[in-house]
């Protein structure tokens, strides 16, 4: 027998995480840069109620972005190459973060730069700010001291990078790197992070892709080649969140690509992570995240789990879910 | 007012020439909208692999049913077609009204509504409001041939003038809005122009009313729109605000109408030199001492 809950239905699973510093609600977010500002999303979903809303990522001055077609839709996901169009840290000091904060918003507030010293003025800059719940450090941007390779597919200049942010930013605000799935070995990126002082990993980022238009036989975005994402890319993620999980098991981890559904969650939970992110699914459904979280927890509910926490991981362990506790064995 | 999530059923689909008309029952939406809104469907089913949804200008609402939403469109590639090949009583993921109105004048001037193609359809909702405010309603329609020009005969009958275009010539006379917008202006005398139409016409059509010294209000089409929503930034083209300076403004949430004039037509596509933010981009000190450039490929006549 499942424990009951009052109205006689199974029990609802207490979907709050504490990691350190952190301290959410529940496990689901918004992925960097799929939620607009915040207030395109609030149209749809309560935000005050998700896990916390991540921001696009947060540039030192105002970006312009990429020319249009910035976006490509592909067999489930997206080719994307936006480009941080953004206010810069002055615009979303000014009016972004506090709005968020102004609705009872959590800001994992995403940090972009070009070198080390970009991303430490940016993690010390904002932790003078209120309302900064954490840091994503988006290694994804080009290295300008390496020709533009982004920062993700080097180790040495990923931890660069993160300790330049975790030693700006302050002690309490936990910080997040984010990894990119392009690696032949995602594990030593994490490990030089985590090395590099990270309190967190974010995985993944979007991956190099392209697609051409059969109309106009030209590449589909401007910029010719994208990042793609969606649930096509789903798979990809949930191997590097186990491989990570299975090197620092003790490591919180953010899972995020193409996550859809509560059961594409409990997916990324089982494979290690602590939280996942929800981000291109937004822009096929704005309410997305109310949504994967009021599945998760009926996901939860309906296997007799009391904490989300204690999925985290479970799919490491050699003996898999008891199938008679479904009830349909 | 807000938009609102919904699941709207289908009441009917309607072919009309080449294209189709589909209407769906969607109170919320219906009762919010005002003439120059559009919705963004989702498309494929609750597992669709296709992950843009499908905005479209809302041709009409109607009250029946609680309200309902009409919205007009050329099935052209997957998603388009599937929706094509909904029947009455399927249910439709449908978010809505978004975006930015048509403005409409305080003074009952003349106004000339000029569409092509699918973009036609808001319009004519567009008319019955100005008629509400004693504007007289000029239309000047065009399209690739007779089935590709939507809504002629609503125009003729509901229009003070109804002039219509084609490439072939199987309707109206031959040739494109543009060559016959000048002769248009003059007859009806027109103060205010109300453009839907693609890019590269509605480019034409600003530069044209631009050498009338007559306002435009331009809806850009929905069709390089992903999410509808503004959330993913994706349709973006450079809009020179109030104060001067340009910005990559959301089509979907910062129009899909703009003033004319605003829209640096030329630069559609790029991010042009002098837009925020763009690459080597830098702050002006002041307005007084930024320097008189314009930007791009965009000539300064
Ligand atoms: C349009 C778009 C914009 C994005 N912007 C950012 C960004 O600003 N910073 C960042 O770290 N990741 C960004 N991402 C990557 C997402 O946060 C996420 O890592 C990736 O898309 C995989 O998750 P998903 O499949 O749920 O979208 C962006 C993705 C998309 C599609």
């Amino acid at each position: 027998m499942l424990p009951r809950g009052p109205g006689g239905g199974p029990m609802p699973a207490d979907m709050r995480v504490k990691a350190g510093h952190l301290d959410l609600p529940s496990p689901v977010l918004t992925a960097a840069g799929c939620a607009g500002t915040g207030r395109e999303l609030a149209q749809f979903t309560d935000v005050a109620r998700i896990g916390a809303v991540t921001t696009t990522s947060v540039t030192l001055e105002p970006r312009a972005g990429n020319p249009a077609p910035r976006l490509a839709e592909t067999p489930s996901g997206m080719l994307s190459s936006v480009g941080l169009q953004g206010p810069g840290l002055d615009g979303f000091l000014q009016r972004d973060l506090p709005w968020l904060l102004s609705r009872g918003a959590r800001a994992v507030v995403s940090v972009a730069g070009h070198s080390a010293r970009e991303f430490g003025e940016l993690a010390s800059r904002l932790s003078d700010a209120a309302g900064v719940t954490a840091l994503e450090v988006n290694l994804g941007c080009p290295d300008a001291s390496a020709a533009g390779r982004p920062f993700s597919l080097d180790p040495g200049a990923a931890g660069a990078v993160v300790a330049a942010v975790r030693g700006s930013a302050r002690y309490d605000i936990p910080v997040f790197a984010k990894l990119s799935p392009e690696v032949p070995d995602v594990v030593e990126i994490a490990k030089a992070c985590v090395t590099a002082g990270a309190d967190g990993l974010s995985m993944i980022n979007t991956m190099p892709g392209m697609s051409i238009d059969p109309v106009s036989f030209r590449p589909a975005l401007a910029g010719l080649s994208g990042g793609l994402s969606g649930p096509a890319v789903r798979p990809v993620a949930v191997r590097c969140v186990w491989q990570v999980y299975e090197a620092l098991p003790d490591v919180p981890l953010i899972g995020m690509g193409g996550v859809r559904t509560g059961r594409d969650a409990l997916e990324f939970l089982l494979a290690g992570a602590w939280l996942v992110a929800v981000g291109t699914v937004l822009f096929h459904d704005p309410s997305a995240c109310s949504r994967v979280q009021r599945e998760l927890e009926e996901e939860l509910a309906a296997r007799g789990v009391d904490r989300v926490t204690d999925v985290v991981g479970r799919a490491h362990e050699a003996e898999g879910y008891a199938a008679e506790r479904y009830g349909w064995a | 007012m807000a938009p609102v999530q919904v699941r709207g059923t289908v009441l009917t689909v309607r072919r009309v020439d080449a294209y189709v008309a589909m209407t769906v029952v969607a109170p919320a939406i219906a009762t919010r909208f005002r003439p120059g809104q559009f919705i963004a469907v989702a498309v494929g089913g609750p597992q669709s692999s296709m992950l843009a949804r499908r905005s479209f200008s809302v041709h009409d609402v109607r009250p029946d049913h609680g309200g309902t939403v009409e919205f007009v469109f050329g099935p052209r590639e997957p998603g388009t077609q599937w929706l094509a090949d909904c029947r009455s009583r399927d249910v439709l993921d449908v978010v809505g009204p978004l975006g930015r109105p048509f403005p409409v004048p305080r003074d009952p001037v003349s106004c000339l509504l000029l569409g092509v193609g699918t973009a036609s359809a808001p319009l004519f909702s567009l008319a019955a409001r100005l008629g509400g405010r004693g504007c007289g309603t000029d239309f000047l329609l065009g399209g690739e041939s007779a089935d590709r020009v939507f809504g002629a005969l609503t125009a003729r009958r509901t229009g003070r003038s109804a002039v219509i275009v084609t490439a072939d010539g199987s309707m109206g006379s031959r040739g494109s809005v543009t060559d016959m917008l000048p002769t248009v202006l003059q007859q009806a005398r027109t103060d205010v122009i109300y453009a839907s139409a693609p890019l590269p016409v509605l480019r034409s059509v600003c530069a044209l009313a631009r050498r009338y010294s007559l306002p435009v209000q331009a809806l850009v089409p929905e069709s390089a729109m992903t999410c509808g929503t503004g959330l993913c930034a994706g349709c973006v083209l450079p809009v020179a605000a109030g104060d001067g300076i340009t910005r990559m403004a959301r089509a979907c949430t910062e129009g899909p109408v703009f003033r004319g004039e605003k829209v640096r037509w030329d630069d559609v596509g790029t991010i042009p030199f002098d837009a925020v933010g763009a690459p080597g981009w830098k702050p002006r000190q002041g307005a007084a001492d930024a320097p008189a450039r314009s930007g791009g490929r965009s000539d300064a006549s």
